[in-house]
């Protein structure tokens, strides 16, 4: 028996069709116009405080000239060190537990705390730190930022770590054995090469990660009006001098808030496509 | 057409090579855990000779490449038994060094006392460690696998495991072993430039190149040309054959004109077990099996 032709089939699936893609464009939209309107307000608001004095002067007391020097500058400091710890840590714990952890009953234990950790609330990481770092040595420290931030970025590293070195085919590993190299030895000169551009957008995803994390610097860094260079007492940071800024009852200190909120949504912004631009170049050395 | 399973339990057809073995396997078995994949295989490995192993998909062909340089080793849960003869000596009692520590341990396996007398000369011989086995078994496998690095440092990667040479000495290995595998000429301008920018049949010969510029005494080849066109694929047979005056190759194809074309030596295999070995000029035109007859006039597989 033959099948007719039937448009109402045909129609139904058309229209099918039409609903999804206007559905999912629909939604593309809409986290996209959030997105615009986020980066507008930030700069409406932000841009016209932004000036040199931003980078050059400490914040100023209330009704006075100054900037957010010691804010981003201890965000740096923090920031740098929390991911020297979070990229050593991250992408170790990462290859172990794509290159040694099938099979591994500590392995599965370990990528499942992982995903906790990654999803863990940072105040309650904040506190984790300020009971271990904080309250023993009867003082908030800039080090103890830096651990609390990295606890935050380390899970965010070992993920994508362990999720881009599986992707390597396993032929790529037995070439570098075939020819007589160590396992380790393939890891670190071909595994690792291989899977590059895929580290550096895991220590990125980590460094944006903690890059606007405010919550875990309360307890730790707690904050310092003046520029500081010493890990081991409070240090500024960008997110809790706005925090700060603009919680209070100052016109000027809440434009620098703006100010302060802009400058991490370029930062954030640029490293991301300084990272991408870089891992897209070519691989020949 | 379906195969009467007896006939793989019959005792296997080989007629013995002529010439020096270099590798020979004998009462192989192999297992990916439970599942066992090879049933007391013997293979002789003709020295200086290219030897096809062919049949039908699963029949073990790859799995017994596999065992030949012990790169299943990679994978626990697989294991093999029985004997693999190179040089006189087991290769399955080659002992596993750790990654990392290779050359520390390499030194240290080379004074350490054998583990199994009965086998302790030749542990001995080839240092006792996986990594000297592989710089003297070689392996290119189905899909090309440059190094994400330079074409010279893709040749130098292997080199530079096994002997230390000066920056001339490198050069001319380079050169040496990009020409053996016919992609000098092509190369020859950009050895500095990504692996990775070649052509899939460029990049499979600057696998063979990177292979033999180990200096293996055997070449293992898992179907080398299946993913390249008729015209690489054309390039690579000519280079193998040319290889064969200085290597031991055993190649698994599923190409029966390939095996016919540059092989000196045919092994059908069945099933995981070996059916047929003898030398090529006769093995498609008159073997002995009628499984084996089967296979190669396509009436199945």
């Amino acid at each position: 028996m033959s099948v007719p032709f039937s448009f109402d089939h045909h129609a139904r699936r058309k229209l099918v069709n039409y609903l999804f893609v206007a559905l999912t464009s629909g939604a593309t939209l809409f986290a996209i116009a959030a997105l615009l309107l986020i980066l507008y307000s930030l700069v409406v608001n932000g841009i016209g405080g932004l000036d040199a004095q931003v980078f050059t002067l400490d914040q100023p007391p209330p009704g006075e000239m100054g900037g957010l020097r010691n804010a981003w500058v201890g965000s740096l400091i923090m920031c740098l060190f929390a991911m020297i710890i979070a990229v050593v840590i991250g992408i170790l714990a990462g290859t172990w537990l794509a290159e040694y952890g099938d099979g591994n009953k500590l392995a599965v234990v370990v990528r499942f705390l992982n995903d906790v950790l990654l999803s863990a609330p940072s105040i309650l990481v904040g506190l984790f730190v300020y009971e271990i770092l904080v309250r023993p040595f009867h003082g908030f420290s800039a080090l103890a930022g830096a651990v609390a931030l990295a606890f935050l970025a380390t899970p965010v590293v070992t993920r994508t770590t362990e999720d881009i070195m599986r992707l390597q085919s396993h032929a790529l590993r037995e070439a570098g054995m075939a020819l007589g190299a160590g396992r380790g030895h393939v890891i670190r000169n071909v595994i690792w090469r291989a899977s590059r551009s895929g580290l550096v957008t895991g220590a990125l995803l980590g460094f944006a990660r903690i890059s606007g994390e405010t919550a875990p610097l309360l307890f730790t860094s707690l904050g310092n009006p003046f520029l500081s260079f010493d890990l081991t007492h409070p240090m500024a940071s960008l997110p809790t001098t706005i925090f700060q800024f603009a919680l209070s009852a100052y016109d000027d200190w809440r434009e620098l808030a703006w100010v302060g909120a802009l400058l991490i949504a370029i930062a954030v912004l640029s490293i991301n496509i300084i990272g991408r631009t870089l891992t897209r170049g070519s691989i020949s050395k | 057409m379906t195969f009467d399973i007896s006939q793989a339990d019959q005792p296997a057809m080989i007629i013995d090579p002529p010439h020096d073995r270099i590798l020979d396997v004998k009462g192989l078995d192999f297992f990916y855990g439970k599942t066992q994949a090879l049933f007391g295989v013997d293979l002789p490995v003709a020295r200086d000779k290219i030897t096809a192993l062919i049949g039908p998909s699963g029949c073990g062909k790859s799995t017994l490449l596999r065992c030949l340089n012990r790169i299943y080793d990679l994978y626990p849960g697989q294991h093999a038994e029985g004997q693999i003869l190179f040089h006189g000596e087991d290769v399955l009692g080659t002992r596993r060094a750790p990654g990392g520590l290779r050359d520390k341990v390499q030194l240290a396996v080379e004074s350490a006392p054998p583990i199994d007398p009965v086998e302790a000369e030749g542990v001995l011989r080839v240092g006792g460690d996986l990594a000297r086995l592989r710089a003297r078994v070689g392996m290119v496998f189905q899909r090309p696998t440059p190094f994400p690095m330079s074409i010279y440092d893709n040749i130098a990667f292997g080199v530079k495991l096994h002997r230390r040479v000066s920056k001339s000495q490198m050069d001319e290995i380079v050169e040496d072993s990009l020409t053996r595998a016919a992609l000098w000429d092509e190369v020859k301008d950009k050895l500095h430039q990504s692996g990775l920018g070649l052509s899939g049949g460029q990049q499979q010969r600057l696998c063979v190149a990177r292979g033999i510029a180990v200096e293996p005494e055997v070449l293992l080849l898992d179907e080398p040309a299946s993913a390249l066109d008729p015209l690489s694929t054309a390039k690579l047979e000519s280079a193998l054959v040319e290889l064969k005056d200085s290597f031991s190759i055993v190649i698994v194809t599923h190409n029966l004109q390939q095996a016919a074309r540059i092989s000196d030596y045919t092994a059908f295999m069945l099933l995981g077990r070996l059916i047929e070995f003898r030398p090529s000029t006769d093995a498609f035109v008159a073997p002995e099996t009628e499984a084996m007859r089967d296979y190669v006039t396509g009436r199945f597989g």
